[in-house]
């Protein structure tokens, strides 16, 4: 390293001072690489690698027992292995969109620690990763979800657990997939009523058109539309009675 | 090909006049080779917009417990390309809680083609269309943290698409949670993932409330302390050895951040950063980058010189190293790039001859002057008055230099800007050293016996 003096102020009439410079984001120094940035995404750039052909492969089913969803692509076969395999809940079989939400789960439906606990302190945790909140019950958790995280009222992944037996909710997962009489005013969906994705699902191919529905009063604002528990569908039954969840 | 010039032209014009204006929004768009057989976006839409009585049909169809379901969804896929088909089916009374519930279904495929429905509506350039999706966020945030990898890189553009539309967007995001979120995707391996990741995060800086709301939760101390500049000059380092390999295919599109980056984190000056960044072989990656993209992507030099800039101004090291490893001449060949290029080129020089005369007298072995005389021959003021400010360091520390200077008829350009009134003072100070002796520099004496002579 060369030597280096002290550093002196600068001898007037001249001005230099050595300086970092700080870019912010509208400064003009940055303009040309923004412009070639949109550039860009507006896909001018013909000079970007374009997307590779996904490899079509001979048909093949998935290895999961009782699963018979059929593929063409690893793709198909990699979304649907991760959509109902992937984070399945080893006491009652539901799969669930992310790790997160099955530990959740797990947690408030088969610990039985979890209520003993949850009738001293709060323990239902909010459902947004980062946030710390918890609460006393699934009610609070929901109203909180709304009211701060501005989540939607029928969110899907947040039902709370029912009291009694859910066997025939289970099957309630094929209504969304379902046929219904078509209102042109609105297009009511059933909601599903547990925290879950049913691998009842796996049925659809040899389903026929479910037409025992009740036609929904029309609905304008975001509430839920329950499917009374009393309505089973008869159809699609892969499993039989379950037993009962552990009560405390 | 004349036409489609014009066009690119226009759009750069209006690019460009977008971006002062502070409302540069742009969307990316992820659309399958399918049946057009291009398979880039903005290319010719195969089909007319549909009526709005086939829209609904198309909806009916996707509600069917049949096989049926899939193809019209694809059908509603291909229809949705159409912004008047956007814009009916959004108007259609349940339409998009019809759609969002074919996105939460459990059946891949119909989830997978309802996400790309509403990926074409996201990318809407009509605001009421893009605003349609805004139910739908609490199931692209909750399904990032899902395995999928074109399931999940799908949903990161579609929020990036919905991120940059409007404030009212964001206000909804940001309480659900899309920092966080974004975080899981952080961890993942997959390059694809990682790019839609990096589109969210640009897109959500692009907002014009960043600087308020989303930049300030962002601790660049914190960062520092975790060693983020270190890993940001590794990373250059590898794009740098990629540029060697000839695999630079829109790789300036990846540099530029990383500059930017690393600049502005210098630009703080916390404690700590400089340590990490005392690679000599970032030196050589920005001159790999400069002489790479000289010819077609000038924005690259310039976002180098800036890091250079910040690199140089403090910190002795670089200027030595700069030195060292003898790229100063490579420095000099950027003056006549630009008017931004030289004014860069310029300061940096003075960073370095500011400290001191083993540093002066290593840049006028250099040959220095005569690029100095030729840009001052050449420029505007502003050019022009940097030159004088280099002049002046050189002279001040290493007298020698002056001498040579007006043997090399130095004094006719600086006569040339001897009445402008920004530059006059300090040239006529310059000037006045024409008529006095040469006066040995205070460090001189030492300085020779002390300095190494610079590597080949």
């Amino acid at each position: 390293l060369l030597p280096v003096p002290a550093r002196a102020p600068p001898q007037a009439p001249f001005r230099f001072s050595p300086r970092r410079l700080r870019c912010p984001r509208e400064h003009e120094l940055l303009e040309d690489g923004d412009i070639h940035r949109h550039l860009y995404l507006q896909d001018i750039l013909v000079s970007v690698t374009q997307v590779t052909e996904k490899p079509k492969v001979s048909e093949f089913s998935c290895h999961i027992a009782g699963c018979c969803q059929v593929f063409d692509t690893l793709e198909g076969y990699e979304h649907h292995y991760n959509t109902l395999h992937r984070n399945v809940c080893s006491f009652c079989k539901r799969s669930f969109p992310s790790g997160h939400l099955l530990d959740i789960h797990i947690l408030e439906w088969h610990d039985s620690l979890f209520q003993i606990m949850a009738e001293k302190q709060s323990m239902y945790q909010c459902l947004v990763q980062g946030c710390v909140e918890k609460f006393k019950s699934s009610k609070d958790r929901k109203d909180h979800l709304v009211t701060v995280h501005l989540y939607p009222s029928d969110f899907r992944f947040d039902r709370p657990k029912k009291a009694k037996s859910s066997t025939k909710h289970s099957k309630s997962p094929l209504l969304q997939n379902a046929s219904m009489p078509v209102d042109i005013k609105t297009f009511e969906q059933p909601q599903v009523d547990s925290m879950e994705i049913s691998p009842v699902e796996n049925m659809e191919n040899a389903s026929q058109p479910l037409s025992s529905l009740i036609s929904l009063p029309p609905e304008k604002h975001l509430n839920r539309s329950r499917i009374p528990s009393t309505i089973c569908f008869g159809q699609g039954a892969a499993r039989g009675f379950k037993s009962m969840r552990k009560k405390i | 090909m004349v036409c489609c010039l014009q066009s690119v032209i226009v759009l750069f014009v209006a690019l460009r006049k977008a971006r002062k204006q502070q409302q540069l929004i742009s969307k990316r768009l992820l659309r399958e080779d399918t049946q057009n057989g291009e398979g880039k976006a903005g290319m010719e839409i195969p089909t007319d917009p549909l009526s709005e009585q086939e829209v609904l049909q198309l909806l009916r169809d996707t509600q069917k417990g049949t096989e049926e379901r899939k193809k019209s969804l694809s059908c509603l896929r291909q229809a949705l390309q159409h912004k008047e088909t956007q814009q009916k089916f959004v108007r259609l009374e349940g339409s998009m809680r019809v759609l969002i519930g074919l996105f939460t279904s459990s059946l891949a495929d119909v989830q997978m083609e309802a996400a790309h429905c509403l990926h074409e509506l996201s990318h809407s350039s009509d605001p009421a269309v893009a605003e349609a999706c805004l139910p739908a966020t609490s199931y692209l945030l909750t399904y990032l943290s899902g395995h999928s990898i074109e399931f999940t890189e799908l949903c990161l553009y579609t929020l990036g698409n919905l991120v940059v539309e409007s404030e009212a967007v964001r206000k909804q995001l940001l309480p659900q949670g899309i920092i966080s979120a974004l975080a899981s995707c952080i961890q993942s391996p997959h390059e694809a993932v990682l790019e839609g990741l990096g589109y969210v995060l640009s897109q959500l800086l692009q907002a014009k409330e960043a600087s308020i709301e989303i930049i300030p939760c962002v601790n660049n101390a914190l960062l520092i302390s975790q060693g983020i500049m270190s890993t940001l000059v590794l990373l250059l380092l590898e794009l740098a050895s990629m540029v060697s390999k000839a695999v630079a295919d829109g790789l300036e599109l990846l540099i530029c951040p990383v500059l930017r980056c690393l600049s502005n984190l210098l630009a703080e000056e916390m404690e700590g950063c400089n340590m990490q960044v005392q690679d000599e072989r970032l030196l050589v990656a920005l001159f790999t980058f400069m002489q790479y993209f000289l010819n077609h992507h000038l924005f690259i030099v310039q976002e180098c010189l800036w890091l250079l800039n910040n690199l140089t101004a403090d910190e002795p090291f670089f200027c030595s190293a700069m030195l060292t490893l003898d790229l100063i001449p490579a420095l000099l060949q950027l003056l006549p790039c630009s008017r931004m290029v030289a004014l860069l080129v310029l300061t940096v020089l003075c960073n370095i001859a500011e400290k001191g005369c083993a540093y002066c007298q290593q840049l006028h072995q250099k040959a220095v002057l005569s690029s100095l005389i030729s840009i001052l021959t050449l420029s505007d003021a502003e050019v022009a008055g940097q030159c004088l400010e280099l002049l002046h360091l050189l002279f001040l520390h290493w007298p020698e230099a002056a001498a040579d200077f007006f043997t090399q008829a130095g004094l006719q350009a600086l006569e040339q800007h001897q009445h402008h009134p920004e530059l006059q003072e300090r040239v006529r100070a310059l000037m006045n050293l024409a008529t006095q002796p040469t006066a040995a520099s205070p460090c001189s004496l030492v300085s020779s016996a002390a300095v190494p002579s610079s590597l080949p």
